[in-house]
C-alpha cells in the first residue's frame, strides 16, 4: 500500500461542523443572545419579585427606576417582569411552532420526494396553494376559523411554515435520491424503509435545521404580529406583540412601553438569524 | 474454474425513453442495450468492455434488477431473476453484490467504514452483532485495512482505500457473484494494479466469479478469462482473453486494439483509426449499427443486423464479414 497516502485524521462530522461554526464570531454572538434569553425564560420568576399580571393602579405608567427596571405600563404591571416572563411565551411559540412544521413539512417532503408520481404531485400543488397566500394572510384566516389565542396562533405559523420545510426537504431528497450511495445501499439488498431511515433522511436534514433556526425568528416576529393584531396572546398575558399594541396609546407618557419589548423581539430574532447564517455557512461546503 | 454457469442472460434489452418539449411532446427512444446474451460461468471473469455509453453499466444494473423494465431472459443459478418477488429480489442481493465505480460517491459520507461493511449483514440479518463484527474485521484484514480505520469517515481516505472499503462491502455477505462496474477507472494508474491484484487474490481466496465492466483494454486484458466486446447496446464479438486480443476478429474489436499502445513487439500493429463520432443510441445506425465507422463495410452491412454467431469454439463475432 506504498503508493497509497494514509490521511491521518481522527475528526468525526460534528466536530468538523462545530470548528467551522465556532470561528464564525457573529454566529457565537446569535448563540450567545439566543442563550441569554432562554437562560431568562427558565429563571424568570428568579428575576423579579413581581408577578406579570400582578396591577398595582397606583403606580401607572411610572418610568423606570430602581425598584421598577422598566418603569411601569398602563395598569401598573412591572415592565421588566413582563419582557422576563415574555420570552417564555415567545421562545415556546417559536421553537414549538417550527417543531411542528419541520417534522410535518420533513415528512411530506420525503414522501413526495422519494416516492414521487402522484404522491409528489398532489403534496407539491397543496405546497402551492399554501404558499399563494401571503404567510401572515393566512395565519389570521387559520386563526379566525379556530378563535384568537396564543395556542392558535402557534397552530397558524405551524402550518403557514409547513411548505418551507416540505419544499426544501423534497429538493434535497431529489438529488439525495440519485446519489450513487443509494444505488449502492439498494444493491446490497436494503429496503426503502432503511434507506429513507439510513441513508436519505440523514443526507438531506442539514438544510431542515438551518431553515428551522432561521423559522424560529420568522415565527417569534409572525407570532408578535398576531398578538398586536388582536389574534394571538390575549391580555393579560405578557406577550410582547400584545405589549406592543397596548404601549400605542401610552407612546409619549411611557415610550418603555414600546421599547423594552420591541428590544426583546429584535434581539431574540437577530439571535436566530446569527446562528441561522452561521449553521448555513459551516453545513453548507459539506452538504453542497 | 468449471463448466457450470452460474449467469445467464439472453436477449436482454432495455429502452429508455425520455420526451423532450412541453407543449408538444416529442417521445425519444434510447436503446441502451439491445438484445444482449451471455453466460458467466461459474469462478471465471468475464470483461464487457465498450466506448462510453455503450450499455455497460446499464447491462449491470439489469441483471441485480436495479433498473427495472429490462426485457429478456436472467437465469441466475437457475433462478429466474426477471420474476423474482421483492423479497426474492432482496435475498438475490446476498448472492450477487456490485462494486462501483466511483469510490468518492459510492460510500455514504455520514457513515463510518465499520457501518458501511456492517450494513448488508444487518440487512440481510446475518449472525448477532459480536459475530457480524467479527466479520468485519475479517474482510477488513482481507482487502488490507487496518482495525484503527473502524471508526472513520470516506472522506478521511484516498480513492484506492475508498475502493477497498467498497470491495470489502461487496465482499462482507460471501457473495457468489460480484458485478465490477469499472472498479478502478477512477483510481491512478499506480493505484490500479494494486486493487486490480485484490480483486484477483480474493477471487482465488474466496472462489468468486466476476462480471467485469470496464473501458481500458489493459485493465480488462489483466483480470478477465474471457471478454466480450460491446458497442451500441450490443456484443459484437465475444472471446476468451488471449483469443481477443491475438486474434480478433469483428473490425471493431480490431480498432480499438489499434488504438492501445502494446508492449508486445512481435505484435504487428494495424494501424486501424476510429473514424466519426460514435452514433447516438436514441437514432443508430440502420443494419449493422458499426457500419458508418467501418472501413470494411458491405452493402449488406447497411441492411442487416448481423447476428452473434459461432466461428471457432468460444469465439463469436457479429460481423457480416464471417
Ligand atoms: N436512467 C437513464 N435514462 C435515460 N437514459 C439513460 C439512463 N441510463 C443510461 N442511459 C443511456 O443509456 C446509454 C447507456 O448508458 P450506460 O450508462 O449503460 O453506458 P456505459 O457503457 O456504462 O457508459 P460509461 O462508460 O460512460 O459508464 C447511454 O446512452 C445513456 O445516455
Ligand atoms: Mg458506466
Amino acid at each position: 500500500m506504498k503508493n497509497e497516502e494514509i490521511v491521518e485524521k481522527e475528526k468525526t462530522p460534528f466536530r468538523e461542523f462545530w470548528e467551522s461554526f465556532r470561528a464564525n464570531r457573529l454566529a457565537l454572538v446569535g448563540l450567545g443572545i439566543v442563550f441569554f434569553f432562554i437562560v431568562i425564560a427558565i429563571f424568570a420568576p428568579l428575576l423579579t419579585s413581581y408577578a406579570p399580571d400582578s396591577q398595582n393602579l397606583a403606580d401607572r405608567l411610572l418610568p423606570p427606576s430602581a425598584s421598577h427596571y422598566f418603569g411601569t405600563d398602563d395598569f401598573g404591571r412591572d415592565l421588566f417582569t413582563r419582557v422576563v416572563y415574555g420570552a417564555r411565551l415567545s421562545l415556546w411559540v417559536g421553537f414549538l411552532s417550527v417543531l411542528g412544521s419541520a417534522l410535518i413539512g420533513t415528512f411530506l417532503g420525503i414522501v413526495a420526494g422519494y416516492y414521487g408520481k402522484w404522491l409528489d404531485t398532489i403534496i407539491s400543488r397543496f405546497f402551492d396553494i399554501l404558499l399563494a397566500f401571503p404567510s401572515i394572510l393566512l395565519a389570521i384566516a387559520i386563526v379566525a376559523i379556530l378563535g384568537p389565542s396564543l395556542q392558535n396562533a402557534l397552530i397558524a405559523i405551524a402550518i403557514v411554515n409547513v411548505p418551507t420545510f416540505g419544499r426544501l426537504v423534497r429538493s434535497k431528497v431529489l438529488s439525495v435520491k440519485q446519489e450513487e450511495y443509494i444505488l449502492a445501499a439498494r444493491a446490497i439488498g436494503m429496503g426503502d424503509t432503511r434507506i429513507l431511515t439510513h441513508h436519505i433522511l440523514p443526507n438531506s436534514i442539514a438544510p431542515v435545521i438551518v431553515q428551522g433556526t432561521l423559522a424560529i425568528a420568522t415565527a417569534i416576529i409572525e407570532a408578535a404580529a398576531l398578538g398586536f393584531l388582536g389574534m394571538g396572546a390575549q391580555a393579560p398575558m405578557p406577550e410582547w406583540g400584545k405589549m406592543l399594541a397596548d404601549s400605542r396609546q401610552y407612546l409619549t407618557d411611557a415610550p418603555g412601553t414600546l421599547f423594552f419589548p420591541g428590544f426583546a423581539i429584535m434581539f431574540t430574532v437577530l439571535g436566530f438569524n446569527l446562528i441561522g447564517d452561521g449553521l448555513r455557512d459551516a453545513l453548507d461546503p459539506k452538504m453542497k | 474454474m468449471t463448466n457450470k454457469n452460474l449467469l445467464q442472460i439472453s436477449n436482454l434489452s432495455k429502452s429508455f425513453e425520455s420526451s423532450k418539449g412541453f407543449f408538444r411532446k416529442v417521445k425519444n427512444e434510447v436503446k441502451a442495450v439491445d438484445g444482449v446474451s451471455f453466460e458467466v460461468k461459474q469462478g471465471e471473469t468475464l470483461g464487457i468492455v465498450g466506448e462510453s455509453g455503450c450499455g455497460k453499466s446499464t447491462t449491470g444494473r439489469l441483471i441485480m434488477r436495479l433498473i427495472e423494465g429490462g426485457k429478456g431472459k436472467i437465469n441466475f443459478e437457475g433462478q429466474d431473476v426477471q420474476s423474482l418477488s421483492t423479497k426474492d429480489l432482496r435475498k438475490l442481493r446476498r448472492d450477487i453484490q456490485m462494486i462501483f465505480q466511483d469510490p468518492y460517491a459510492s460510500l455514504n459520507p455520514r457513515h463510518t467504514v465499520e457501518k458501511i461493511i456492517e450494513e448488508p449483514l444487518i440487512v440481510h440479518k446475518i449472525g448477532t452483532k459480536e459475530e457480524r463484527r467479527k466479520r468485519v474485521a475479517e474482510v477488513m484484514d482481507v482487502v488490507g485495512l487496518s482495525p484503527y480505520h473502524l471508526k472513520r469517515y470516506p472522506h478521511q481516505f484516498s480513492g484506492g482505500q475508498r475502493q477497498r472499503i467498497g470491495i470489502a462491502r461487496a465482499l462482507v455477505t460471501n457473495p457468489k457473484l460480484i458485478i465490477a462496474d469499472e472498479p478502478v477507472s477512477a483510481l491512478d494508474v499506480s493505484i490500479q494494479a494494486q486493487v486490480l491484484n485484490l480483486l484477483k487474490d480474493i477471487q482465488v481466496e474466496f472462489g468468486l466469479t466476476y462480471l467485469f465492466i470496464a473501458h481500458d483494454l489493459g485493465v480488462v486484458r489483466h483480470i478477465s478469462d474471457r471478454v466480450a466486446v460491446m458497442y451500441l447496446g450490443r456484443i459484437v464479438e465475444i472471446a476468451e482473453v488471449e483469443e481477443l486480443f491475438e486474434n480478433p476478429k469483428h473490425p471493431y474489436t480490431k480498432a480499438l486494439l489499434s488504438s492501445v499502445p502494446v508492449p508486445d513487439p512481435t505484435f504487428e500493429k494495424q494501424e486501424i483509426v476510429l473514424t466519426g463520432e460514435i452514433p447516438s443510441p436514441s437514432n443508430p445506425p440502420s443494419g449493422c449499427t458499426f457500419h458508418t465507422r467501418c472501413n470494411s463495410c458491405m452493402d449488406i452491412c447497411k441492411a442487416e443486423k448481423p447476428v452473434l454467431q459461432q466461428i471457432q469454439s468460444g469465439h463469436q463475432v457479429a460481423c457480416h464479414l464471417f
